[in-house]
């Protein structure tokens, strides 16, 4: 049964980001162009929402569908790891136009060569793991 | 119910990924895919070269779900609710990326001189796609987390480490277009 939510919402995700472009390699493109509004609307109007949705659950203490208590983890505080991390998936977003959930949505829409990033992002994590105590986080 | 097959606008799309956000948190997980590329190296076995892939993958396996599910999920966008393909950009981008020699701008989904199935016959492109898939997944890690788990769940959140890292996107998406694209196209 949960397997099943979980695929839905999937679902529900993978067909968002087609319709709504935002997989489309262009839209990032022309986001990072500053000639549309568009991916800037999708994510400020999510991010709004968001923000609503999440301050909610934490001041009326929300329970979650199946009454277990939400607990939201704070991500740790660092500088170096999030800019320099930060600049190097952005360099990677812009070039291949997707980030690691559209990429799979475009592979069901049957773009062969998404393929070829999919596997350089997998490369790209697994030299990560090798070399993450070497760097600055 | 004609619109459905229209690109869907960003306040539509907006709340839409604000609804999975919720979904998500309200069956007790998270938002976030890039954590899938970590389960998959481990599925692949590089837990015996990094500690960082010794993790029980099962744990993980409600996210890799979500991602079959979005594979999913692009083939009925793509197949059953759109009529075109084409994408409406801004007249100044089409004749932008024409000038770079993406002849394919603002009639196409995707830059077919990257995307289309022959396009792997290309080495400079191969280069190249490979190039993007290896700076989103080292830097996604690196960063704790890419466009769903910083820009939506880590700003929703109030973080701060969230939005460092989106300003990190942003100068390394900058610095790409701007700079870089003239170099390579």
């Amino acid at each position: 049964m949960r397997t099943l939510i979980y695929l839905l919402i999937g679902i529900l995700f993978g067909i968002t980001m087609f319709k709504s472009e935002a997989a489309s390699w262009f839209r990032i493109y022309e986001m990072f162009k500053f000639e549309s509004f568009h991916m800037y609307g999708i994510i400020g109007s999510a991010l709004v929402l968001g923000i609503l949705v999440i301050q909610t659950i934490k001041r009326f203490e929300i329970k979650s569908f199946y009454g277990e208590k939400i607990v939201f983890t704070p991500k740790a505080k660092s500088f170096y790891r999030y800019l320099i991390g930060g600049i190097i998936f952005g360099l990677g977003w812009a070039l291949a136009g997707a980030c690691p959930g559209p990429m799979f949505t475009l592979v069901g829409a049957g773009y062969v060569p998404i393929l070829v990033v999919i596997a350089g992002s997998i490369v790209g994590t697994f030299l990560y793991g090798i070399v993450k105590d070497k760097i600055p986080h | 119910m004609k619109l459905i097959y229209e690109p869907w606008p960003w306040y539509i799309a907006g709340p839409m990924i604000a609804c999975i956000l919720f979904l998500l948190i309200m069956v007790g997980k998270n938002f976030g895919m890039s954590s899938n590329l970590r389960t998959l190296c481990t599925l692949c076995g590089a837990g015996k070269t990094s500690d960082f892939f010794k993790f029980d993958w099962k744990s993980q396996k409600w996210n890799l779900i979500v991602v079959l599910g979005a594979i999913i999920g692009g083939y009925i966008g793509a197949h059953f609710l759109s009529n075109t393909s084409a994408v409406a950009l801004n007249p100044e981008t089409i004749s932008d990326l024409k000038s770079f020699g993406f002849e394919s701008a603002g009639t196409a989904y995707l830059p077919t001189e990257m995307f289309a199935t022959s396009a792997l016959l290309s080495f400079k492109n191969m280069v190249l796609l490979t190039l993007g898939g290896l700076l989103v997944g080292f830097g996604a890690r690196y960063a704790g987390g890419c466009t769903s788990g910083h820009a939506i769940s880590g700003l929703s959140n109030l973080q701060l480490p969230s939005l460092i890292a989106v300003i990190g996107f942003f100068i390394g998406g900058l610095t790409m277009i701007h700079l870089i694209f003239p170099l390579l196209f």
